[in-house]
């Protein structure tokens, strides 16, 4: 049983239906990556995943039916989305956003290992501790909202789109503590991404979206290897 | 039927329920529909300034009272037959509405509200201090005018008509015009001020045109209920009339031009329910009849109406949809 | 110069009260984009619950603690039962139910109570307080040191416990706020619980000098938001340096400027308004919003 698994997912904004019965999984432990251009419903996706869409379908965590509930306590399961555009608290300084992301679990004495943890994997919020959020860099920004995600002690980390607006050098060195974020701390990680590259340099499984649909899944290699995705999505 | 074609068909009917109505209700009630048809007008004028182009204003009484009091000095100081104030009533709230929107440039949703409710409440004082002209406390006393040409008509069905015509050229007017490319720029405005600026639109003018036409609409109602009432008395232009005619849009239904009447109709007759259910204290039924409305109608009755509408055709067309 | 003093405390005092309905108003609003009308309403209410409780004997400081007890959790229940239905709705559908709770509780205020006015006790002597030459009264003193004592406890609340913290990131960006598993809802039932209860503060502590009537809120609510127009509706402490502001202002221009009559009493509130709306709409604290394209 995956941790997270997901079958004929439909999502809509109002009347306009978005996701046209998705079916894809992320293993315990694992990276799965969706891919797909703009307007294909990744973000959507996530969304629905977070119960922040109106949906139907099947969604289950853990075994457990997620599809219909609220954010709030999707979140409290275990499951730490990083929106699009970061969704930081511009007017909180860096300690608060991360006091923040560890808001569920209040009570459970570790905020200050946490903090440290946090810290170490991405020392500049160290630094930048007392600083307002909105007068940081955008690089500095993902890595703040990666690691608000992060205070969670999340099972699975959404991560949507973290290289939108970056310097690829940034990017690189995001997707690396990723990497190692997934591989210490054991936390999966499904990945929505527009620079297909490097998504299926960091992921295991790979699903590609077109209009609202799966057209293609399959170990992230193999799709790497794939000419039809190498001509329309790495450019080469 | 297609949506416009029932949509000519209900203004056909209500004009003709309209023009036949003198002929079965009482003297009195014609005289509450007469106030419903004046309301209505200052609705439109409100809905277009606050509805299609998203200037919030809480202060409207103050063009009603404008109007209002330009009749009756007009009528009672200079003795000019009451056809002609109307015209000039509304004219005079057109410039004074023009002028008033250009400060109002500067201020956003919030502190536009904040300045017409500023506005709202200094009224009543403002005309009790220019005594010599406005009659002060006392207020202005008029007589009812009698219908012309020897027709058999009571002043009040007399009156009833004349609103009745003034509310259909008003409201015929005021479609065309939102129906039209000022329309379209005007809901620019409101939607995306950048954009529309992007594209072409002069904000400035326009926002302030819009003002001074929701003025002059609002000062025609208020002409037109100084002759019903044939009474003009500062007190009678309080805060409250500012925030009835905000509640009569929203009820009635923002960007709506039907949505006037039902807001008028709301505003005039609920009130006078809610006091026949309770006499202790009406205020309080009146304040759940508006409470409930709003959970049931959150975009007002026109707006209910409209997704209705939307939801049907939807379900007619629904199974032909592709996925 | 003694008069001018005491003048200023004075209108520091009914400063201190204008500004605590103003930083619930504010509250609401930064929350919100709504503004709460029922504010003036809801404390007037408190303050007869209040008036209720001590008529029927309880000792003076045990009403106050029960009246903000009852106002604060009947504010989080107005906001939970009577605006969640329509928190979605748009600004000005949640603006007429605001309009529609004022309405109703001035008129059940009426019907149970009577328009009648009627005598509120103050907690302080009525013998003045000397400093030096100049003699304050005690009640005045009393109501602003109360007043800043209960702005004290929010402050803190805010700016130091994780509660507040959650309760300022709802304010600012629910959305985030969810996905940090915090119960946004919950989080404006608390604001408007205690905006309700600054708000009960603020009329107990001003009835004994205007007495306590239905309407008596009203004039208050207007120098509220001409105090929060001051101090720019985007800042709390804006709210409450506008009040003082305001407080002692009108004070001022009541003693020295003749032709204020009573008559003319909302003059200064809405002079206030008008001026800073001229001058500078986002007032003394507050932000200019910048517009993203």
């Amino acid at each position: 049983m995956a941790l997270l698994e997901v079958e004929g997912l439909e999502a809509q904004y109002g009347w306009t239906k978005v996701l046209h019965g998705l079916a894809f999984a992320v293993e315990e432990g694992g990276i799965t990556t969706i891919l797909g251009a703009n307007g294909a419903g990744k973000t959507t996706t996530l969304r629905a995943v977070c119960g922040m869409v109106k949906t139907a379908g099947e969604v289950r965590f853990d075994g457990h039916r997620i599809a219909g509930r609220a954010t709030e306590d999707i979140v409290r399961l275990g499951i730490a989305h990083v929106p699009e555009g970061r969704g930081t608290f511009m007017q909180l300084t860096v300690e608060e956003n991360l006091r923040l992301g560890a808001y569920a679990r209040r009570g459970r004495g570790t905020l200050a290992g946490d903090l440290r943890r946090v810290v170490e994997y991405f020392p500049v919020l160290g630094e930048r501790r007392g600083q307002i959020a909105g007068s940081l860099s955008g690089g500095e920004q993902q890595m703040l909202a990666v690691a608000r995600a992060l205070m969670l002690r999340p099972r699975l980390l959404l991560l949507d789109e973290p290289s939108l607006g970056l310097a690829p050098l940034v990017v690189r060195e995001i997707f690396r503590i990723v990497r190692a974020i997934n591989r210490e701390e054991r936390v999966a990680v499904l990945l929505v991404e527009q620079n297909a590259a490097m998504a299926l340099d960091l992921a295991d499984h790979a699903y590609l979206l077109e209009t609202g649909r799966v057209v293609m899944s399959g170990p992230a290699g193999d799709l790497k290897k794939d000419d039809a995705i190498r001509r329309s999505y790495l450019g080469y | 039927m297609t949506g416009a074609g029932v949509r000519r068909a209900g203004v056909l009917a209500a004009v003709a329920v309209a023009c036949a109505l003198p002929l079965f209700v009482s003297n009195f009630r014609l005289f509450q529909f007469t106030q419903v048809g004046i309301y209505a007008i200052a609705l439109l004028g409100l809905n277009v300034l606050t509805g299609f182009n998203g200037q919030i204003s809480l202060g409207h009484g103050a063009f009603y009272a404008l109007g209002a009091y330009t009749t009756a000095i007009m009528i009672d100081k200079w003795s000019v037959p009451y056809g002609w104030t109307i015209p000039v009533a509304g004219f005079l709230c057109l410039v004074v509405g023009f002028l008033f929107g250009i400060p109002a440039l500067r201020l956003e949703g919030l502190y536009l509200a904040l300045a017409t409710f500023a506005l709202a409440l200094a009224i009543p004082q403002i005309l009790k201090y220019f005594e010599h002209w406005t009659g002060g406390s006392q207020g202005i006393v008029l007589s009812k005018p009698k219908a012309p040409f020897g027709l058999k008509l009571s002043p009040d069905q007399w009156l009833y008509f004349v609103t009745l015509a003034v509310l259909l050229v008003l409201f015929w007017l005021g479609a065309n015009l939102l129906r039209g490319r000022t329309g379209r720029a005007i809901v620019a405005i409101r939607d995306n001020p950048i954009a529309a600026q992007a594209m072409g639109v002069n904000n400035a003018l326009y926002k302030s045109l819009t003002f001074g036409v929701s003025a002059a609409y609002t000062g025609v109602a208020g002409a037109l209920s100084a002759l019903a009432i044939a009474f003009v008395a500062p007190d009678a232009f309080n805060v409250f009339l500012s925030i009835t005619l905000l509640v009569g849009i929203v009820i009635g239904g923002l960007a709506s031009i039907t949505g006037a009447v039902f807001g008028a109709l709301f505003i005039q007759f609920v009130p006078n329910w809610a006091q026949d259910i309770s006499k202790a204290a009406p205020w309080a039924i009146y304040g759940i009849f508006l409470i409930l409305f709003m959970y049931a109608m959150p975009r007002g009755i026109a707006g209910s109406l409209r997704l209705a509408w939307v939801r049907l055709a939807r379900a007619r067309a629904g199974t032909g949809r592709a996925g | 110069m003694d008069i001018f003093v005491q003048q200023v405390v004075s209108g520091l005092s009914t400063g201190g009260i204008y500004g605590s309905l103003a930083l619930a108003l504010v509250m609401i609003y930064q929350a919100t984009d709504v503004v709460n009308y029922a504010q003036g309403e809801m404390a007037m209410f408190s303050t007869y619950l209040a008036w209720t409780m001590i008529n029927a004997g309880l000792p003076y400081w045990v009403a106050f603690f029960a009246t903000l007890t009852v106002a604060f959790v009947g504010g989080l229940l107005i906001e939970r039962v009577v605006i969640r239905p329509v928190e979605r709705a748009p600004l000005l559908t949640i603006v007429i139910v605001c309009i529609g709770l004022l309405v109703i509780l001035n008129s059940v205020a009426g019907w149970i109570y009577s328009y009648i006015q009627k005598p509120f006790p103050s907690p302080f002597p009525e013998k003045p307080i000397q400093i030096g030459n100049v003699f304050f009264g005690a009640h005045d003193i009393g109501a602003l040191g109360v007043t800043l004592v209960v702005l004290l406890f929010l402050y803190v609340f805010f700016r130091y416990t994780t509660l507040g913290l959650a309760m300022r990131a709802a304010a600012q960006n629910p959305t985030s706020s969810r996905l940090c598993g915090i119960r946004v809802g919950w989080m404006l039932g608390v604001g408007w619980g205690l905006a309700a209860l600054v708000g009960a503060v603020a009329g107990m502590m001003v009835a004994p000098v205007v007495f306590l009537d239905p309407n008596m809120m009203a004039g208050i609510l207007i120098y509220a938001f001409a105090s929060a127009t001051l101090g720019g509706f985007t800042s709390p402490l804006g709210a409450v340096v506008g009040g003082l502001l305001v407080g002692v202002i009108e004070n001022l221009v009541g003693t020295y400027v003749s032709f204020i009559v009573t008559e003319l009493k909302l003059t200064v509130a809405l002079a206030v308004i008008l001026i800073v709306l001229v001058v500078k709409p986002s007032g003394l604290f507050g932000r200019v919003a910048v517009h993203r394209v």
